[in-house]
């Protein structure tokens, strides 16, 4: 049997099941377990690379014996384990680094359940990446908005009671839409299976009917609300800030990912960009992600608490994304989804750190507070330094690659889509220069007065290091980064 | 148009139970009210898809006296999207429900617009 052939099964079951041994075992145990199960997730991953890169083909792993369309399937190609691998390791990391705090906030009898709906989060978002069938993939929707909605109730506090209550009504919402597009889809083509799907929408009549237009509207709509695209952000900002670091990183840089890569796979696999093309969504999801860029980015420069500056970002972060999926071609979408990786690292670097700075600054928030906390705290300081540069677009750092090859892909479609996304380009650099440069030159400026500055233990600070040390890498080494996406999306 | 209406009765009822259920869901402050909006609209779904799945003078696809040919049968795969729907939709009512516990016994009140402001002003 060979290896590769069971990484996807894998990475589903085996978090499912050590998130059943984590709620029973003790605190330290079910941490441990946790742990080891996000690192052996990354380890699978890492070795289908390694195998599609050494000439491995995609496959399609059937579950329970039966090959589709009759049997639930899951497939593989070089594109899902690339995303995987990137989702796994940013979740890794951003446990490791708030670790500590999670200790805190979480009272101590339920630690173990937190842990519990961690597995669960890495279970759904492994699934979102690999499933090969549409409902699936709506049902691993709901348990990543189960397990989201968990890790924000962590912290047994007012503000994520209240977030939470905003968070659950917006992505219910959004997973309604879904189910209502898969439904439709379902009634249209008679299949679930994607690769059934493909075959049956390989050459719909032209005019695209209407029924198929609304499927297309549904699916790009409710994943779009799920994954906070602007005008549906409102609940961003009070979901990421207020728990404890671990989940806000989780939150903005692991689960809404997952939502992402389902909505590429249905645009990519399911339709083709032909067909979405032709539904006319694009335009309307590239002015969205456009709209998003700047609003998020005028939002966060408005705020003064640094939580709620970097969920801001996050709002404009997903407007590239979005845009990138907005221009439908091939290029465009490989630049999306390599910044859903430059993202997906620098996003959960910028929430640990922020947590770092603040609890050397006395577990105050505000910018006026943060004073010098760059100083007591070095490693925080330098990730965040590392984070707030690599989102802004400076050279040698992930964002800035992921800025070029969207500009790339943008020229090589027409003048009109080149001159919005440089002038976008251009004008959200700027809007992100103004508040990560304040937030950066706050937490250098010495401080006035001695604050209570709380340690920091070397595990998360080491942590923080690697996370830095990733988001250089990004920019400066991922030729065989964006290699592995194009020759995946080749093969997708 | 009324021929129209006649021959898919059900699933325009359905899509007319899917908007109350979304407006309700999206717009409603009341917390409890939103639930129900929610479970309306999963089960709008539901009979979009039970509606589909079913074909007049066909029998549930159980083999009964020895006939095997398919004509006989419904697809079962409809009616299995909506039991796995409505366990989904079990689930998440489930948590909300506990959560609408947990703010009303930190708020003592339904309202998400004033748990959200009391939210902002009290541990702020």
């Amino acid at each position: 049997m060979d290896l590769l052939r069971n990484v996807p099964f894998v990475c589903v079951l085996l978090p499912l099941i050590t998130g059943i041994a984590c709620a029973v075992l003790p605190r330290r145990g079910s941490k441990f377990l946790c742990f080891v199960t996000v690192l052996v997730l990354t380890g699978a991953n890492a070795y289908s690379i390694f195998r599609f890169v050494s000439g491995a083909e995609p496959f399609t792993y059937p579950m329970g014996h039966f090959p589709g369309p009759w049997g639930n399937e899951l497939r593989s190609g070089p594109l899902e384990s690339t995303m995987a691998l990137c989702l796994s390791l940013t979740a890794f990391l951003s446990l490791w680094a708030g670790s500590g705090k999670a200790g805190v906030h979480i009272p101590r009898g339920k630690q173990g359940l937190y842990y519990s709906v961690v597995c669960l989060a890495a279970a759904s978002v492994n699934a979102l990446v690999y499933t090969n069938d549409i409902f699936t993939g709506y049902v691993f929707i709901e348990i990543s908005t189960i397990a989201a909605g968990a890790l924000i109730l962590s912290r047994q506090d007012g503000h994520c009671l209240a977030g939470c209550a905003r968070y659950l009504v917006m992505n219910l919402v959004g997973s309604g839409l879904c189910l209502m597009g898969i439904a439709m889809l379902y009634g249209q083509t008679g299949h679930l299976n994607i690769d059934s799907l493909r075959r049956s929408l390989s050459s719909p009549p032209q005019p695209l009917p209407i029924s198929l237009r609304t499927v297309i509207v549904l699916l790009t709509v409710g994943l779009g609300i799920k994954s906070g695209l602007f005008p549906f952000h409102s609940w961003i900002p009070d979901a990421y800030s207020y728990s404890t670091p671990a989940s806000g990183a989780l939150l903005s840089s692991f689960i809404s990912k997952g939502y992402i890569f389902l909505l590429v796979k249905i645009v990519v696999r399911v339709f083709g960009l032909e067909t979405i093309r032709a539904s006319g969504v694009c335009p309307v999801v590239f002015a969205f992600g456009a709209a998003g860029i700047i609003m998020g980015s005028v939002s966060a420069t408005r705020q003064s608490d640094i939580r709620r500056m970097v969920a801001f970002s996050s709002v404009a972060q997903i407007g590239y994304i979005y845009m990138g999926i907005g221009m439908c071609t091939r290029d465009s979408i490989i630049a999306a989804l390599f910044h859903v990786a430059v993202h997906s690292f620098a996003k959960s670097m910028l929430f640990s750190s922020a947590a770092s700075l603040i609890a050397s600054s006395g577990d105050r928030a505000q910018m006026d507070s943060l004073a010098g906390s760059g100083r007591r705290n070095l490693p925080a300081g330098i990730a965040f330094t590392v984070g707030a540069m690599s989102l802004t677009g400076v050279p040698l750092l992930g964002g800035f690659l992921s800025k070029i090859y969207l500009s790339q892909a943008a020229i090589a479609i027409d003048t009109f889509h080149a001159v919005a996304v440089l002038l976008t380009l251009a004008l959200s650099t700027f809007l992100q220069t103004v508040y990560f440069l304040h937030a950066v030159v706050n937490i250098y400026r010495p401080k006035e007065k001695s604050v209570h500055s709380e340690k920091q233990g070397i595990l998360s600070g080491a942590a923080l290091c690697a996370m830095a040390l990733i988001n250089i890498l990004l920019g400066t080494a991922s030729v065989p980064l964006y290699r592995a996406l194009l020759s995946g999306f080749l093969q997708f | 148009m009324a021929s129209f209406f006649r021959g898919h009765l059900y699933e325009a009822a359905a899509m007319i139970l899917f908007a109350v259920g979304l407006t309700t869901l999206l717009l409603h402050r009341n917390m409890i009210k939103k639930i129900i909006g929610m479970n309306i609209m999963d089960t709008s779904v539901y009979l979009f898809l039970a509606s589909m799945g079913y074909i007049r003078g066909r029998s549930a696809p159980i083999l009964e006296d020895g006939v095997v040919s398919a004509e006989h049968y419904v697809n079962p795969i409809p009616a299995g999207l909506v039991l796995t729907g409505i366990v989904v939709s079990v689930s998440v009512t489930a948590l909300l429900l506990a959560l609408t516990v947990r703010l009303y016994k930190r708020y003592h009140t339904l309202d998400i617009d004033q748990i959200v402001l009391l939210a902002r002003k009290g541990d702020g």
